[in-house]
């Protein structure tokens, strides 16, 4: 329980020292713009990928689960759009993205700690916190929305591919079926939500590798820690906003 | 000039340094020795404010560095360069990036000037010709010299050095030392090295600090060393035979 407490106050003083005033704003902006390509763009494939067939299996389940002749079939259409707009894209993506994003934070910036480079920095006169994690924080806040769009989007084509070639729904159903009763704050609940787990991916992953102590095994162990914790912490809040947006 | 006043230093109830005071001399090559584990880095480190001291004072000339914020210690610290024992070069940048960091980060020098300055530091420490190669890329040897390019980069006042010979063979660990003492007083540096290479402590000690478990057992010069009567120093520094016939031989004289 100290150890929780202790954690918990330690995450928070490096929030304090990472949202500091940049030392120099064009470094920053540099760095953002690395982050954006290595955090974000590399992200786009394991998304559509994941999402593709997330859609796809969305839409079967719904067709398989569904066969009632009470239930008209544009409803699996209507079923996959709003599964994978409330839930799918933002929260299984944003656990995926834990998986992959958190662990790579985690790995780097625990290496850097164990080969003394941060204390370089530091030495140097420059706030290590703020410069390795701000331009991460900001790359994820800025790209993750436009990932969870690309889920969406491509979630749904995968839905109705798979839909209409296994012969459980037409195009004309599945498409009647996405545009029925459209909610378009699910949109923007999605993206609050999105906004919410990069936040949380980044800064859980960057504190677990900022306070490394020790060597290569340590850096694998804050790597999985990582992982877990941002994990955990997504599925926890992902209960908390979906109670305080959609109640 | 840097004075360290009674420093102590614990870590979860283990005290590793015990009221150690020293003055190190500007234009100087100090050193710090004693064997693995005897305090060195921790003393180094708490030199430079990389960790808290429990007590005691240190004094950049007429500064109390050890009470100054981070904002404070940055000003000091922009004076700072370090040789890191494992050279602490950024992985994702290249040699040039490397030493352009600092000057990217603190100046306002223009794109040639920038380069200009680190080209200069990279042939003041014999690199040439590898400005786009990565740390990974380099010997330990020269990853030591691009770090210190690095660290001289802003014209510092201070350099610190950990173990600067560590993991080197015989001869790039002499290359190091000398480059170490010509830039000392070419720009008139505070200096100090952390190390147990004796070769080292021969060529450069022009001031000697000896800890041992914690504590400052000795201070001299390399000409004072072989004639010390100091047991725990001459079991440090004479442990190999070749050490033992110099210091007969120094008697002898």
């Amino acid at each position: 329980m100290f150890r929780f407490i202790s954690g918990f106050g330690s995450y928070w003083l490096l929030l304090a020292k990472v949202f500091a005033r940049p030392e120099k704003h064009s470094i920053y902006y540099r760095q953002t713009m690395k982050e954006l390509v290595s955090l974000g763009l590399r992200s786009i494939g394991i998304t559509t990928i994941i999402s593709f067939f997330m859609g796809a299996v969305i839409t079967l389940q719904t067709a398989y689960n569904t066969e009632n002749p009470i239930y008209p079939t544009y409803l699996i259409g209507l079923g996959c759009r709003d599964a994978i707009i409330l839930e799918f894209s933002s929260t299984i993506v944003a656990l995926i993205l834990a998986g992959k994003v958190g662990s790579s934070i985690a790995s780097e910036i625990g290496t850097m700690r164990v080969t003394e480079q941060i204390d370089a920095l530091e030495l140097m006169g420059v706030n290590s916190a703020s410069y390795l994690i701000l331009p991460k924080v900001i790359a994820t806040l800025v790209f993750n929305p436009f990932l969870t769009l690309i889920s969406i989007v491509v979630g749904i084509v995968g839905g109705w591919i798979a839909g209409t070639a296994a012969g459980v729904i037409t195009t004309q159903d599945f498409i009647y079926g996405i545009q029925y009763a459209f909610i378009p704050y699910y949109i923007t609940y999605s993206l609050i939500k999105t906004l919410f787990f990069a936040f949380i991916i980044t800064t859980v992953s960057a504190f677990q590798g900022y306070y490394v102590e020790g060597g290569s095994l340590e850096v694998g162990r804050a790597s999985t820690k990582a992982v877990v914790y941002s994990s955990v912490t997504i599925l926890l809040f992902n209960v908390i906003l979906t109670q305080l947006l959609l109640s | 000039m840097i004075r360290a006043e009674n420093i102590s230093k614990s870590f979860a109830g283990r005290e590793v340094l015990k009221n150690i005071s020293a003055t190190f001399e500007p234009g100087k090559t100090n050193l710090i020795i004693g064997k693995s584990g005897s305090g060195k880095t921790v003393f180094l480190k708490c030199i430079v404010g990389l960790l808290e001291i429990d007590e005691g004072k240190i004094w950049y000339g007429d500064t109390l560095f050890s009470k100054l914020d981070f904002t404070g210690k940055k000003e000091i610290r922009k004076e700072m360069g370090m040789l890191f024992q494992g050279s602490a070069l950024f992985d994702s940048m290249t040699v040039e990036e490397n030493v352009r960091f600092p000057l990217d980060m603190f100046t306002r020098m223009s794109e040639e000037e920038k380069l200009e300055r680190v080209n200069f530091c990279l042939q003041r420490v014999n690199i040439v010709n590898s400005n786009s190669l990565f740390p990974a890329e380099l010997s330990g040897g020269m990853r030591k010299r691009v770090a210190i390019a690095r660290a001289i980069a802003l014209k510092p006042r201070y350099l610190f050095c950990d173990e600067p010979n560590s993991g080197l063979d015989p001869k790039t660990s002499i290359v190091i030392d000398e480059l170490i003492k010509e830039i000392t007083v070419e720009l008139n540096m505070t200096t100090i090295v952390n190390t147990h290479d004796m070769n080292s402590v021969m060529e450069n000690g022009e001031k000697i600090i000896f800890i041992e478990e914690g504590e400052k057992c000795w201070e001299g010069c390399k000409t004072e060393i072989l004639k010390s009567d100091c047991k725990i120093l001459n079991d440090f520094v004479f442990a190999n035979s070749l050490a033992k016939q110099l210091k007969a031989s120094s008697l002898e004289e």
